[in-house]
């Protein structure tokens, strides 16, 4: 299986994900025009991946700033491996936040709470 | 088309002068798609660059949501001025204290006890309940796969931690001018 690489831009976040190291990062800025569109090859490569996954998977997420129309994707690639989670795969989650930044933290911490995988908040 | 008013760009400044007169920086009126919404975002975070102001980020978040509420959600009168989707106002206003963010646009008036009933209901909610709010709605819009206009108030609300201010104002018996504001405290 191949690496999913996509560049990053002032809209779009930057995807790297790794199926022989099990890292995929997310990081940047995301309010793309369409973010189901934008999303839309990140969830059918995840999908592709939990098939046969590393076996042990970090999810590395680095954002400055998502809007709401970009959540909704953010929580299902969340919500994809949490599902895994569920199903005995070992998958961590770091969530980095920008020292200065509360909103990012805050929204950190309701992650936590949504999801029964582990979440680390980690400060930039 | 009869309206009750003059322009549209009227109704909007009278509205935020009624609430707080201070400076208006930028006034627009048409259409708001991505691209005049990148224009817009990136003008404004050059322009508080000179100012010792720490919610800059604030501010770039809250017009996006504002932005894209028009873009997404307003509707047209056939043969106004407004007659494209997604067209509307938008005024920026900043002064020692806060920075304002008002915007304006056209809807069917089915859609503004939904408007109302969501705001009112967001704008009583305290720091704590909001945030469990947001949690709720960000799980049910994703199961539901509804349109992200709810989560988009309450994100303006969590991130100006201000009331939001609106207003709905009569043009016909179909159509109704949707105003909104959204303050940020420095």
């Amino acid at each position: 299986m191949k690496n999913l690489f996509i560049e990053k831009t002032s809209q779009k976040p930057e995807i790297n994900f790794n199926p022989e190291t099990g890292i995929l990062a997310i990081s940047g800025r995301s309010l793309p025009e369409d973010s189901s569109q934008f999303y839309k090859p990140v969830m059918d490569w995840l999908k592709i991946y939990f098939e046969q996954p590393y076996e042990n998977t970090k999810l590395v997420f680095k954002m400055d700033y998502f809007n709401t129309a970009s959540a909704k994707a953010i929580f299902s690639i969340f919500n994809k491996c949490e599902m895994q989670f569920k199903e005995g795969l070992d998958i961590s989650v770091e969530w980095w936040y920008d020292k200065d930044d509360e909103d990012m933290k805050e929204l950190g911490d309701e992650y936590v709470d949504l999801f029964t995988m582990p979440i680390q908040l980690l400060k930039n | 088309m009869k309206t009750k008013f003059t322009s549209f760009q009227e109704l909007v400044y009278a509205f935020h002068e009624s609430i707080q007169p201070l400076d208006v920086k930028l006034m627009y009126e048409g259409e708001i798609n991505h691209d005049i919404m990148k224009v817009f975002t990136t003008l404004t975070e050059n322009d508080l660059k000179s100012e010792e102001f720490p919610g800059q980020k604030k501010v770039f978040n809250v017009m996006v949501e504002c932005l894209q509420n028009i873009s997404k959600h307003a509707d047209c009168v056939k043969g106004s001025k407004q007659e494209n989707i997604g067209n509307g106002i938008f005024l920026i206003a900043n002064n020692v204290l806060k920075l304002t963010i008002v915007t304006g646009n056209i809807i069917v008036k089915e859609k503004e006890k939904f408007i109302k009933e969501k705001i009112d209901y967001i704008n009583q909610l305290n720091k704590e309940e909001l945030r469990e709010y947001y949690k709720k709605m960000l799980k049910e819009n994703t199961i539901s796969n509804l349109g992200g206009a709810g989560l988009g108030f309450i994100d303006i609300a969590r991130k100006t931690q201000n009331k939001l201010h609106y207003s709905f104002n009569e043009i016909d018996d179909k159509y109704s001018f949707f105003i909104m504001t959204a303050t940020i405290s420095k």
